[in-house]
């Protein structure tokens, strides 16, 4: 594979060089936790490392929809985590421009007892946002998750789906720069998946660039141009998002 | 798309301490949005509410009046003693507890989102300087009954609280941090904080103390040295000496420098043990 480039271009999104991600593993053949209070002492505890993600070099432009796909253990999720922020590779470089917004799945910082409108506003500022920001976009969040009345009962009344939309909606409120999409999709009945499909095509023409993760190899073909291949870690192929889904479908049937 | 785009470079090393300060700042409304949060569900489903954060003192007081009052000779009125003490150190306890248990609640948003990863320690401070300020009422309350007087020194009070905040801050950093990688820590807690509490001054005079140790177990103990800075503003009515003053602030806000320094330091490791 070629080597990426180690310096941004102008439209560059994101580029990582190099980034490789080995977590420690504990080994867990400790009878007792007495045992266990004695080997950490003495230092003994073994740790496999496992290497989430070995060597990538992955560069993609802005405005792309770029497709990540694998198996299950891959190292997909790990690859989120890097380009979030939230884990920081144990080597490597990883460069990212603007703001990336991890879709939080079906709302997770939410809290049951507070209202809707409360919710609004802490997942908000979990995205980094004002309040005076998200009291400015509050009508249009409100109206897009299409929850009436229930926007000040407490989030426990709500029906799943709901809390998905209200998830949804304040999540995509603001047009980011990197959209992580992560098997979101998926939630809500098929008039709300239109509205969200909507929604990320209205991101793509702001100039949004949008990564979907997903199994589904027709999703990938269908909406990316470019997509990836992960395998045990390694980056196995990047080109025509059609063309990988056809070696993934090799490498799994 | 924003104008004034971000660039996060792994790269580049900027000192993390410094780079949190700024992250804080950016998401202050986040911090205050978790305080909200933290006060409103706790007493959003008990009938009596908020009041609960006043009537937990007095309730504790009236216990430790009745069983000790008599035991503990001393001048000025027990009660109004005892809860001074109190508040002061269920400020500290709470804070602690609570930011050690956030560090556990939030690794979930931690592996999907950025966010300062002082955030919840700070909105668990956050939330006690908002409790202890609702716990001054019975505080008040019970040195009017008891005739305590309140004399100008209490005008001192938000820095006696501010010293307690710095301390709480930087242990639970200190603490946070050290819980990521020893689990074990968050068990063995509750237990160090009963010792702590009877090691310290609280429920009985401080004069019981003076001679243990040639005095050092007390002169060491930063927690003694802040309550008694808080006692001595509001229940003694005295003004704290220079020196005093000058042992609080190292001891508090000497302990939030290196806390602040450790936990951003580890804050990157975070991810991999959690």
């Amino acid at each position: 594979m070629s080597k990426t480039l180690t310096t941004a271009q102008e439209n560059t999104a994101f580029f990582l060089e190099d980034v490789s991600v080995s977590y420690r593993i504990p080994d867990e053949k400790i009878p007792s936790i007495k045992e266990y209070a004695i080997r950490r002492i003495q230092g003994k505890i073994e740790y496999n490392s496992f290497l989430a993600l070995d060597n990538i070099n992955l560069s993609v432009n802005q405005g792309e929809i770029f497709g990540i796909i694998g198996r299950n253990g891959a190292g997909k999720s790990t690859l989120l985590k890097i380009l979030a922020r939230v884990l920081h590779p144990t080597e490597g470089h990883v460069w990212i421009k603007g703001k990336v917004y991890p879709l939080l799945q079906l709302g997770a910082g939410f809290h049951p007892e507070l209202t809707g409108i409360e919710n609004v506003y802490l997942n908000g500022t979990l995205l980094g946002h004002s309040r005076q920001d998200i009291t400015e976009k509050l009508p249009e969040i409100t109206d897009f998750a299409e929850i009436g009345d229930f926007i000040n009962a407490p989030l426990r009344t709500y029906s799943s789906g709901m809390t998905a939309r209200l998830g949804f909606s304040v999540a995509t409120a603001w047009v980011p720069d990197i959209l992580i999409l992560d098997e979101i999709l998926s939630v809500g009945d098929a008039a709300f998946v239109e509205k969200c499909s909507n929604r990320m095509k209205d991101f793509r023409e702001s100039g949004a660039t949008i990564l979907l993760v997903s199994h589904s190899i027709d999703m990938v073909a269908e909406l990316c141009q470019r997509a990836a291949l992960l395998d045990h870690g390694k980056l196995v192929t990047v080109g025509d998002a059609k063309e990988v889904s056809e070696e993934y479908r090799k490498l799994i049937f | 798309m924003s104008t004034n785009t971000q660039i996060y470079d792994s790269a580049k090393s900027a000192s993390p301490a410094i780079e949190e300060i700024k992250d804080v700042i950016k998401y202050k409304d986040l911090i205050i949005q978790l305080i909200r949060r933290d006060i409103i569900s706790r007493y959003k489903r008990s009938f009596l509410g908020i009041m609960w954060t006043m009537l937990n003192p007095l309730g504790t007081m009236i216990v430790l009046s009745i069983v000790f009052s008599r035991i503990f000779a001393m001048r000025g009125a027990y009660p109004a003693f005892v809860i001074t003490n109190l508040v002061a150190f269920t400020f500290f306890s709470q804070t602690t507890t609570a930011a050690l248990g956030s560090m556990l609640w939030g690794s979930d948003l931690f592996q999907r989102i950025y966010l300062p990863r002082t955030a919840f320690v700070l909105s668990s401070i956050g939330t006690g300087i908002v409790n202890i300020l609702f716990s001054l009422v019975p505080l008040i309350i019970i040195y009017v009954f008891t005739k305590t007087p309140v004399t100008e020194t209490i005008l001192l009070l938000p820095i006696a609280i501010l010293f307690l905040a710095a301390f709480a801050l930087g242990f639970s950093l200190i603490l946070s941090a050290a819980v990521v990688f020893f689990p074990d820590i968050a068990e063995m807690y509750p237990i160090l904080l009963t010792a702590w509490m009877y090691l310290t001054p609280i429920i009985y005079p401080e004069e019981m103390l003076a001679d243990v140790l040639g005095g050092w177990l007390l002169r060491l103990n930063p927690l003694y040295r802040l309550i008694r800075f808080f006692r001595l503003v509001t229940f003694d009515g005295i003004y704290p000496t220079m020196q005093e003053f000058l042992v609080a602030m190292l001891f508090s806000f000497g302990t939030l420098f290196i806390g602040w320094i450790f936990f951003t330091k580890q804050a990157k490791k975070f991810a991999y043990y959690v």
